[in-house]
């Protein structure tokens, strides 16, 4: 378990400039991503992305905020977790 | 290279986001010993100082975790050793002062309960035992964040009668002092038979004698999403389909708590005590114990099968907790509070659900007979006799039971009780009219059962 590991999940309406700009986000606060798929799932546009946070230039706290400020600017939900939580819970 | 698979995370925030699957407490379990002298002012002190050293950060920490891991996290909570043993050795007893000296702590860490004033007595009271529960209703009525339990029975000591008979009318004082709230004083009080001295659930919370120094205990719960698992079965998936269906939802949920406890735990620098998976319903809407026995096939909770329904329900849960960890306590199974489930309401209401079929539900559920109003002319003699029973079930079936119940002042059946929150509302139930009082003044104790021929 790598608890520099986060989880990002974003929903919503399709739109363009989605992933350019979460990807921004995190690019200001140098946080990696080493995974990112997306889809649309029932008509709704979904994201997954794994990035790495260990060179954050700042806390968890304020860079979930940033992320969250950005999303709803977008009109789109957000959900940002440490990614240990999903190891535990669907791992054996 | 980490991976990650997407339809775990979907699942995983479906459960949170529409099932309420929610860290229902972290409880910081601490050993008040150390805080004994003779003079009650300077054990007042000692013990408000010793938690707020230990408990200063419980909240913040609390909060982090919830942001960090995007799972809410319900109540921060603290369990201190029964205070009856804490006031004893003061010359002059004052056990609501001490109470006070808790609540005034547990405002100032910001935490929502604190468990503990209470006295484990199922072989005799001492002077201090006797004090401790004489004070309860004063101290529960003039506190907001105070819980209180009290244990008058085991397996192994058998039930003390004279302490029963004593809690039928400290109930109804408890209630009847806190009259103008429905009596929400008595949902602060809990009557245990072989209460675990880990369990980090209110009102029953407290740190056992031969518990550590401290820990950390979490309680988990998600009724919402077991039945929302159960929902997604066909309508003629066998029993052993649905309990293995039951344990793998319960094993998803107690590793996800153990995670939550040990990273808190570790940030507090105290050890991890254990996990308590109870299915603990709230009055939203899909988040009950009384959804999840309907989704199996019952029309209401209450009608005939609900006990066998409830029984592997409870079972179920216990082993998918078992698997997940090995530090799974406390009282780990299905809650059945009445006032706290919307679809226990509904079906006390219909009529469905009475006290008695209750009272038989608690062989099986994970404590006994929790959050009933039942009418405010119910005679003291009738609830300790009502105690009476449930100890019997909890002693000779070697499980923990409990009782809760509020007598609620002026109201009678056809009423309905008033809490707000968590503790929800209820219909108030009809009670036996027939009298016991000549039984529960005997007084004495019943004798521990036979452990050998087991029928």
């Amino acid at each position: 378990m790598n608890d520099s590991k986060i989880i990002v999940t974003v929903s919503g309406q399709d739109k363009t400039g989605i992933v350019a700009g979460i990807s921004a986000i995190l690019a200001e606060y140098k946080v990696n991503i080493e995974d990112i798929r997306q889809s649309i799932m029932q008509d709704q546009f979904v994201m997954f992305l794994m990035a790495d946070i260990s060179n954050s230039k700042a806390s968890y706290k304020e860079l979930k905020q940033a992320l969250l400020d950005k999303c709803e600017e977008l009109g789109m939900e957000i959900w940002v977790q440490r990614k240990a939580i999903f190891d535990k819970m669907h791992t054996i | 290279m980490e991976f990650f698979n997407a339809k775990s995370i979907l699942e995983t925030i479906e459960m949170i986001k529409v099932h309420h699957l929610d860290i229902r407490t972290v409880t910081l379990a601490l050993s008040l010993r150390d805080c004994i002298t003779d003079d009650i002012k300077k054990t007042g002190d000692k013990v408000y100082n010793k938690i707020i050293k230990y408990a200063k950060n419980l909240k913040t920490y609390a909060k982090d975790l919830e942001n960090e891991y995007s799972i809410p996290i319900v109540n921060t909570r603290i369990a201190v050793t029964p205070m009856s043993i804490i006031g004893e050795s003061a010359d002059e007893y004052d056990y609501v002062y001490l109470a006070k000296v808790l609540d005034k702590a547990a405002h100032e860490v910001d935490v929502d309960f604190i468990g503990g004033f209470g006295a484990l007595v199922e072989k005799g009271c001492t002077r201090g035992d006797r004090a401790l529960i004489e004070s309860i209703p004063q101290a529960l009525s003039e506190t907001n964040r105070i819980c209180s339990s009290v244990n008058v029975a085991s397996s192994k000591a058998g039930i003390n009668m004279n302490a029963v008979l004593l809690m039928g009318k400290i109930i109804k004082q408890t209630a009847n002092l806190t009259a103008k709230k429905d009596g929400i004083g008595a949902a602060k009080l809990v009557v245990f038979c072989n209460t675990p001295g880990d369990n980090p659930f209110m009102a029953g919370a407290f740190h056992g004698y031969s518990e550590p120094e401290c820990a950390l205990n979490i309680g988990v719960s998600g009724p919402g999403v077991v039945l929302a698992a159960i929902k997604s079965l066909p309508k003629d998936a066998d029993l052993g389909v649905v309990a293995n269906k039951i344990k793998t939802i319960a094993f998803k949920i107690t590793t996800t708590g153990e995670l939550i406890g040990r990273e808190l735990a570790n940030r507090l620098g105290i050890p991890f005590g254990v996990i308590d998976l109870s299915l603990a319903p709230t009055p939203a809407i899909g988040d009950s114990v009384a959804g999840i026995l309907e989704a199996m096939g019952l029309e209401r909770t209450g009608t005939h099968g609900t006990t066998a329904a409830l029984a592997m329900l409870n079972d179920a849960v216990k082993k998918g907790g078992i698997m997940a960890s090995s530090y799974v306590g406390g009282l780990s199974g299905a809650f059945i509070p009445v006032s706290e489930d919307a679809g226990m309401i509904e079906a006390a209401q219909c009529g469905a659900l009475t006290f008695d079929k209750l009272e038989a539900m608690t062989c099986v559920c994970s404590v006994g007979l929790d959050m009933i109003a039942i009418p405010g002319n119910t005679p003291e003699s009738t609830i300790s006799a009502m105690i009476a029973d449930e100890m019997a079930i909890g002693m000779i079936n070697k499980k923990t039971t409990a009782v809760r119940v509020i007598p609620v002042p002026g109201k009678g059946v056809g009423d309905r009780a008033y809490y707000g929150g968590l503790l929800g509302e209820a219909p108030i139930l009809d009670v036996h009219k027939f009298d016991s009082s000549v039984f529960v003044n005997r007084g004495g104790r019943i004798p521990a059962p036979i452990h050998s021929l087991n029928n």
